[in-house]
């Protein structure tokens, strides 16, 4: 009885340890943004040293798993900053009331849209692709001869994780009123579907499939950080859904001054620096620097695919729903 | 019985009480889900796949659990050898194994990099995938090959040695020994032990959770999963759980009327001798057999151990602290269980005839799954806190539940024997209340104690699922962050996490039932 008393102490008392003096900036986002290789201890180092604050990371799975985290908080959250949520999330994100505008007025920003939202802030973006081993034979040039062919493929939720909706609405996009029949068609090659990214790269890693959904940024990864060129996108002729990942202020925050400080340090260069070769997606202001070396090398998207947030969220409900009947036959 | 001139006292009323708690909880929870629910939405076509999904996904299971079984079983009841004791001794361990270390495993033996892939493309074959379908059948056989053995083996030692000693007599081969003893056997325990898996396989969230993959391959259990964590749809999460509370008190009742007893006469207990066992090839056949089920058990659980015991020293801190978390947890859990179990034995002993209502009422808790419980929770502690704040809290609380009717069906039919041995003697010495029970009843209670508490700290502490539905990114538990570890691809700290998990939840059965066991002399 003794030692549970003490075991109850120690995890009272790890608990404590978080309690410093200083103001705690707490932003919830996803999971591989918060790894060890992720932009996550960088960005942490980089905005204490400015701001005199503990600045803490909350992972809470995958981006779309996020918003539903939120909706379950309602104002009784913790978070102040939300980094993670896309395009096709922020009009619903938006609808919940929970948050506050950016502050930020007209930021200067190197998208390939236009920016004009106020209550979310863009800190980097991309478009996303299937990659596969360059080794791969008859590498598919579209959806339709993806589902066609005999390439085993591992996708994400789309409930949870915003590759996964960003898929949803890159065929939505693409072929309209045909999407269920390309689910269909695509339906035998999923292996698995994994509830965020971080599960899927890493599956298609360990080699369980021929091809993962991820972005044309990704084979960057393994030639920049592992000099290894064997990782490739495949370009696909109908064009490739563009990504705008975002951040924003919820209403609830204790700490609205240092939220906004954070929002401004996101598209500032020690931020953005970071972003490339860390969370390797392209930065949604270019460093001083240009990108670094190996990003000219990627695949280029002469057709890029986007509907508005608006339209995002009113087609999201019926597209889940062909998609969940197509996948669950 | 009626004699008993024992008042219900303290602790008897304290039993009565939980007896009444357990269906008011299991009743508050579902009135909270049929609240939330919305009925008018009626079934999309992925409820309908989800539901087939875990039908038969279940019945896959129980048919190959079973069918496979029978051989193993059978070889086991009419072959001697040194360590057979042991052998069956181990296939009651699958019961204690957190779900997740034993995926871990099979991931290292069936994966795509694992051995048994290596082995085929080694001799030209295709490689095969572990996700989906077979994925869940496989880690479901796994799990429940293990107790279809024990269960037939059982009805096979229920055979009275005296129809061996005839069989022989008559010169009976092993065919004949097989048509006019086994098989009637095997017609009567089958059905019992393949719905009892079947049951075991409808309830089971963390396979399905790692090895089910999309909408194909999702049971009722995950989707209610996802409803509440990948969309928050309080109303969608509640409208399944009432359809897999349907479907588990369905099939409990059913599986309740289907298992009996194998129905021979009894013998007179002799030691049985088995003459058909020993001719020809018979004995190599067997012996292949147990060793190939051996190596299918045991393979998963020693790549496991192989790839993550040197990792153990390495672990991060967050690990360390989840174990802390998860023991603290298995034991509130244990302490919980313990205490309601003691005061409704204790009610039910002291009722006498009238006290049968209090064992069912804990056996309730069977037919309610903890992700339903957990649900139901989850929908009372929304509108006035975060849930996710109350997460050990809830994971404490559904894990004692749960593991009541194991702790009932130990400890109540040794109390009601205590009370029948002592009762006469304690009632003459005047020995009422505590005394009572601190120096007649516990003493003799030791080993059911024991044993009961050991078997609910083990459960309490590989539990991913109640935990995963209120999951708090800062206070996991170990097989919480064991999955979280998989998801972000850092396999050489999930493996060691998954030994540590490993050694604790059999370090902690161990402590309980051996230290109950022990202080008994």
């Amino acid at each position: 009885m003794r030692n549970f008393i003490l075991g109850v102490g120690l995890l009272i008392a790890a608990s404590a340890v978080h309690a410093e003096d200083k103001p705690i900036l707490t932003v919830m986002t996803y999971d591989s943004f918060v790894s060890d290789w992720g932009p996550g201890p960088q960005i942490e180092e980089r905005f204490e040293a400015l701001c005199d604050c503990d600045l803490n990371f909350v992972a809470a799975g995958d981006g779309a798993a996020l918003l539903a985290k939120l909706k379950l908080e309602g104002a009784r959250g913790d978070a102040d900053v939300v980094l993670g949520l896309d395009t096709n999330l922020t009009a619903e994100a938006t609808a919940t009331g929970l948050f506050a505008t950016h502050g930020i007025g007209e930021a200067v920003l190197d998208l390939p849209v236009e920016w004009s939202d106020q209550t979310f802030l863009p800190y980097d973006w991309g478009y996303f692709a299937f990659v596969h081993n360059a080794d791969m034979v008859d590498v598919p040039g579209d959806m339709k001869a993806l589902g066609a062919s005999d390439a085993t493929i591992i996708i994400q939720d789309p409930r949870s994780s915003t590759p996964g909706l960003g898929l949803l609405m890159w065929v939505k996009a693409a072929y309209g009123d045909e999407a269920p029949a390309v689910w269909e068609a695509l339906a035998d090659n999923v292996v698995t579907v994994t509830p965020g990214w971080s599960e899927a790269y890493g599956l298609f890693l360990e080699g369980e499939a021929d091809m993962v959904l991820s972005y044309t940024t990704s084979p960057a990864y393994h030639l920049i950080a592992e000099d290894d060129n064997s990782k490739m996108a495949a370009a696909f002729s109908e064009g490739h859904y563009l990504q705008v990942e975002v951040g924003g202020i919820l209403k609830s925050s204790d700490q609205p001054v240092l939220a906004e400080e954070f929002l401004a340090f996101m598209v500032s260069e020690g931020f953005q620096s970071v972003i490339p070769t860390t969370n390797w997606m392209y930065p949604a202001v270019t460093p001083e620097a240009g990108l670094p070396e190996g990003f000219d090398s990627l695949i280029e998207v002469d057709k890029a695919l986007l509907f508005s947030a608006e339209d995002a969220r009113a087609i999201r409900g019926d597209a889940l729903d062909e998609w969940l009947t197509a996948l669950s036959q | 019985m009626a004699d008993r001139a024992q008042p219900i006292g303290p602790g008897g009323v304290a039993g009565i009480a939980a007896a009444v708690a357990i269906p008011f909880l299991i009743l508050l929870t579902t009135g909270a889900i049929v609240w939330v629910s919305e009925s008018g939405a009626g079934l999309a076509p992925s409820d309908w796949a989800a539901i087939r999904f875990t039908l038969s996904q279940a019945a896959l299971s129980a048919l190959f659990s079973v069918v496979l079984a029978v051989p193993v079983a059978r070889a086991l009841a009419r072959q001697r050898f040194p360590g057979r004791g042991v052998l069956v001794t181990l296939l009651g361990a699958p019961f204690l194994l957190p779900v997740i270390v034993a995926v871990f495993g099979l991931l290292a033996v069936f994966g795509r990099a694992g051995i048994v892939n290596a082995a085929l493309s080694f001799v030209g074959l295709p490689e095969v995938s572990i996700y989906g379908l077979h994925g869940v059948v496989l880690a479901h056989v796994f799990f429940n090959l293990p107790l279809a053995t024990r269960l037939i083996l059982q009805g096979w030692q229920d055979i009275p040695a005296e129809r061996y000693r005839l069989a022989a007599s008559l010169g009976m081969t092993a065919r004949a020994v097989n048509r006019h003893l086994e098989r009637p056997m095997l017609w009567q325990v089958l059905p019992g032990a393949a719905l009892v898996i079947f049951v075991l396989c409808t309830t089971s969230f963390a396979v399905a959770l790692i090895l089910g993959g999309g909408p194909r391959a999702t049971t009722v259990e995950l989707a209610i999963y996802q409803a509440l964590r990948f969309e928050f749809d309080l109303t969608r999460a509640a409208f399944l759980s009432l359809i897999q509370l349907g479907m588990t008190a369905a099939l409990a009742l059913l599986a309740y009327r289907l298992v009996r007893n194998t129905g021979f006469d009894p013998g007179l207990d002799r030691r049985v001798m088995r003459w058909d066992g020993g001719k020809g090839i018979l004995p190599y056949l067997d012996g292949v057999l147990i060793a190939a089920v051996t190596v299918f058990l045991l393979l998963p659980i020693l790549a496991v151990v192989f790839r993550g015991a040197p990792e153990i020293a390495g672990l991060p801190s967050q690990v360390w602290a989840s174990a802390l978390r998860s023991v603290v947890v298995a034991l509130v859990s244990t302490v919980l269980v313990t205490v309601l179990a003691l005061t409704m034995a204790l009610a039910v002993v002291r009722l006498g005839r009238h006290g049968g209502w209090v064992e069912t009422a804990g056996l309730l808790a069977v037919a309610a799954s903890p992700l339903v419980l957990g649900t139901g929770l989850f929908v009372l502690i929304h509108p006035w806190a975060n849930p996710e704040g109350l997460a050990l809290p809830v994971t404490i609380l559904v894990n004692a539940v749960v593991t009541l009717p194991f702790a009932l069906r130990a400890i109540v039919p040794a109390y009601r024997a205590v009370e029948a041995d002592f009762g006469r003697l304690a009632d003459s010495l005047g020995m009422t209340g505590w005394v009572r029970l601190r120096l007649v009843v516990l003493p003799r209670l030791r080993r059911p104690l024991g044993f009961s508490a050991g078997l609910a700290a083990a459960l309490s502490m590989g539990d991913l699922g109640v935990i995963a539905l209120f999951a708090d990114p800062d206070a996991a538990t170990l097989p919480l962050q064991i999955y979280r570890l998989m998801g972000s691809y850092r396999m050489d700290e999930a493996s060691g996490a998954a030994v540590l998990l490993l050694g604790l939840s059999f370090a902690l059965f161990w402590v309980f039932d051996r230290g109950a066991r022990g202080a008994e002399v």
